[in-house]
């Protein structure tokens, strides 16, 4: 058992970082993410674990030093809000391009543009459906509590290796600023160059052994024949992903005339919206997505036959709801409710919102 | 049980780190706690206010519109949150700055004069744990000694020096919360 905690889940990035034996955190400060590279820095993990953490020039020079780390096997990572991934995206499609392992955590604050630092989900297509060019996916976890900012570092790195696939924490300013019980994981050591070499040997750029091939990392293929076989390649790691690793919560469904579809912050907001509702009499469950991709496309789909409607609530202008309709059909009403520019409904308003939109509609 | 309060003031004034004490508190009682600050730019010389909630069970929604308690230290924040009180719930404020009292018939009001018991305790620092213990009478959600636990724990060692004069303030305002309306 871990040791307890109260934290901001900023910090609890920072902390789990340290005890999940990472090499290193590069980033560049920016609101409402600034905790975790604060926290690094207080830390000093440097001094206990050999960590390194670097404030880069830019956030397009902290996502190049997670590429060239990730190249040679480090447990890498790096974290910012909306705009800094904006400026990141082209080293994301690289890294998914080379297929390198990796961490990025960002915690959104609303767009567009410099937009607001206050809270929001508006970065879900980024996130899901590329933000760089070509044809790429991206791991995406949505932690809803400081608890799972802690827990989905570690399993962001485990699928991140797992599928050599940069892999995203989604979160938002919410939860990043938020303190709540946190029970921390236990210190994993960091991999010696021995263990990198054993276990990552076949594609690491660390220098060539006497007893193996050169290894390359590049995104780069001139033959638009080997390149099509890349994309395939890639394609075939997604696919897999949504064989294998979709995760989800259900809760309070089996009984459920509606249905709520929310993550990370909003699934908060939409726990008690349905506590409020069903007093009301109103028989509502959630699903929460967990990974947004791969995304919980069968448990939807399911759900879909069994309720009348659903209302997906995210605090954005409707992103997420394209995919639920997606895997719902064309069966029954799938209708959206959000809030956007930093303003962060209340479990009233998803309430106001199922009552206007599916009931009374 | 669950406890959900919304302290609200202008920024300085110690409103956060309250939140933050009454939140330690409540891991020292083995409650379950969620801590929600606003942030941003208007926390310096404007209004800062924090959600706190403490609980027995799952805490859901970090954000909420309506609360148990609001305890309320300008008229801004007064304006905004005297209205989101739940019928029957409690409001505590003080009356330093205030220029239009609360006017809901239907909650619990207490004032406490945090502003002129601090300054009488000579250090006005001490202004949040005062309302901290008026709070705590109205609504003895954490027990002293929690709070004793609580001050240790979110306060760095080189500051453990001044728990004493922190506890003092919190009992003179246990001491000092008037009641102006029961319902």
């Amino acid at each position: 058992m871990g040791e307890l905690r109260l934290m901001k889940g900023n910090e609890v990035i920072a902390e789990a970082a340290i005890r999940c034996g990472c090499d290193g955190y590069f980033g560049y400060p920016i609101t409402p993410q600034s905790e975790v590279m604060e926290t690094l820095m207080d830390r000093e993990p440097w001094n206990e674990t050999g960590m390194v953490v670097l404030q880069a020039e830019s956030e397009i020079a902290s996502i190049h030093m997670v590429y060239g780390a990730a190249a040679s096997g480090k447990k890498v990572l790096t974290s910012s809000s909306s705009p800094g991934i904006s400026l990141m995206s082209e080293g994301i499609s690289y890294l998914a391009g080379a297929e390198l392992p990796c961490l990025i955590v960002n915690v959104q604050r609303g767009g567009p543009g410099l937009g607001t630092i206050q809270p929001s989900q508006a970065d879900y297509f980024q996130s899901t459906k590329g933000g760089g060019h070509g044809d790429y996916r991206l791991i995406v976890l949505a932690p809803s509590s400081v608890q799972e900012m802690n827990d989905f570092v570690e399993l962001g790195f485990q699928l991140a290796f797992k599928y050599r696939n940069p892999a995203l924490i989604l979160t938002d300013g919410v939860i990043g600023q938020m303190m709540e019980k946190v029970v921390l994981a236990d210190f994993i050591p960091r991999a010696t160059e021995e263990e990198i070499d054993q276990k990552r040997g076949s594609w690491v750029t660390n220098g060539r052994k006497p007893n193996r091939q050169r290894n390359i990392i590049t995104s780069l293929e001139m033959d638009s024949g080997r390149m099509e076989q890349n994309n395939l390649r890639l394609q075939a790691k997604y696919d897999r992903m949504e064989e294998e690793d979709v995760l989800f919560e259900e809760l309070q469904c089996e009984d459920a005339d509606y249905l709520l579809v929310a993550f990370g912050s909003s699934s908060r907001i939409c726990q008690k919206a349905v506590d409020q509702a069903r007093e009301k009499g109103i028989k509502v469950g959630l699903l929460r997505p967990i990974t947004l991709f791969p995304f919980p496309k069968k448990p939807i789909a399911a759900l879909a036959k069994r309720v009348k409607g659903i209302l997906v609530v995210e605090m954005n202008a409707g992103q997420m709801i394209e995919d639920v309709q997606l895997a719902a059909g064309n069966v029954l009403p799938v209708m959206h409710f959000g809030r956007m520019g930093g303003i962060i409904p209340s479990p009233g308003e998803v309430v106001d919102a199922l009552e206007q939109k599916l009931i009374g509609g | 049980m669950t406890e959900e309060i919304i302290i609200a003031g202008f920024g300085g004034q110690g409103v956060l780190s309250m939140g933050k004490i009454l939140a330690y508190s409540g891991v020292m009682a083995n409650q379950e706690v969620s801590w929600f600050p606003s942030y941003g730019p208007e926390m310096r010389g404007g209004t800062a206010n924090v959600t706190v909630i403490l609980s027995e069970s799952r805490i859901s929604s970090p954000v909420l519109n309506e609360y148990d308690t609001a305890i309320i230290l300008n008229q801004q924040s007064m304006d905004k949150f005297e209205p989101m009180v739940k019928a029957g719930g409690v409001l505590i404020y003080d009356p330093n700055g205030i220029i239009h009292p609360p006017k809901r018939t239907d909650i619990n009001i207490y004032k406490i004069e945090g502003t002129l018991i601090a300054a009488e305790l000579g250090n006005v620092k001490t202004f949040n744990m005062v309302v901290l213990g008026a709070y705590l009478k109205a609504k003895p959600v954490v027990k002293m000694e929690s709070v004793e636990k609580g001050l240790q724990k979110s306060l760095p060692a080189r500051h453990h020096y001044l728990i004493p004069m922190n506890l003092e303030a919190v009992q003179k305002g246990f001491e000092g919360l008037e009641l102006v309306q029961a319902v």
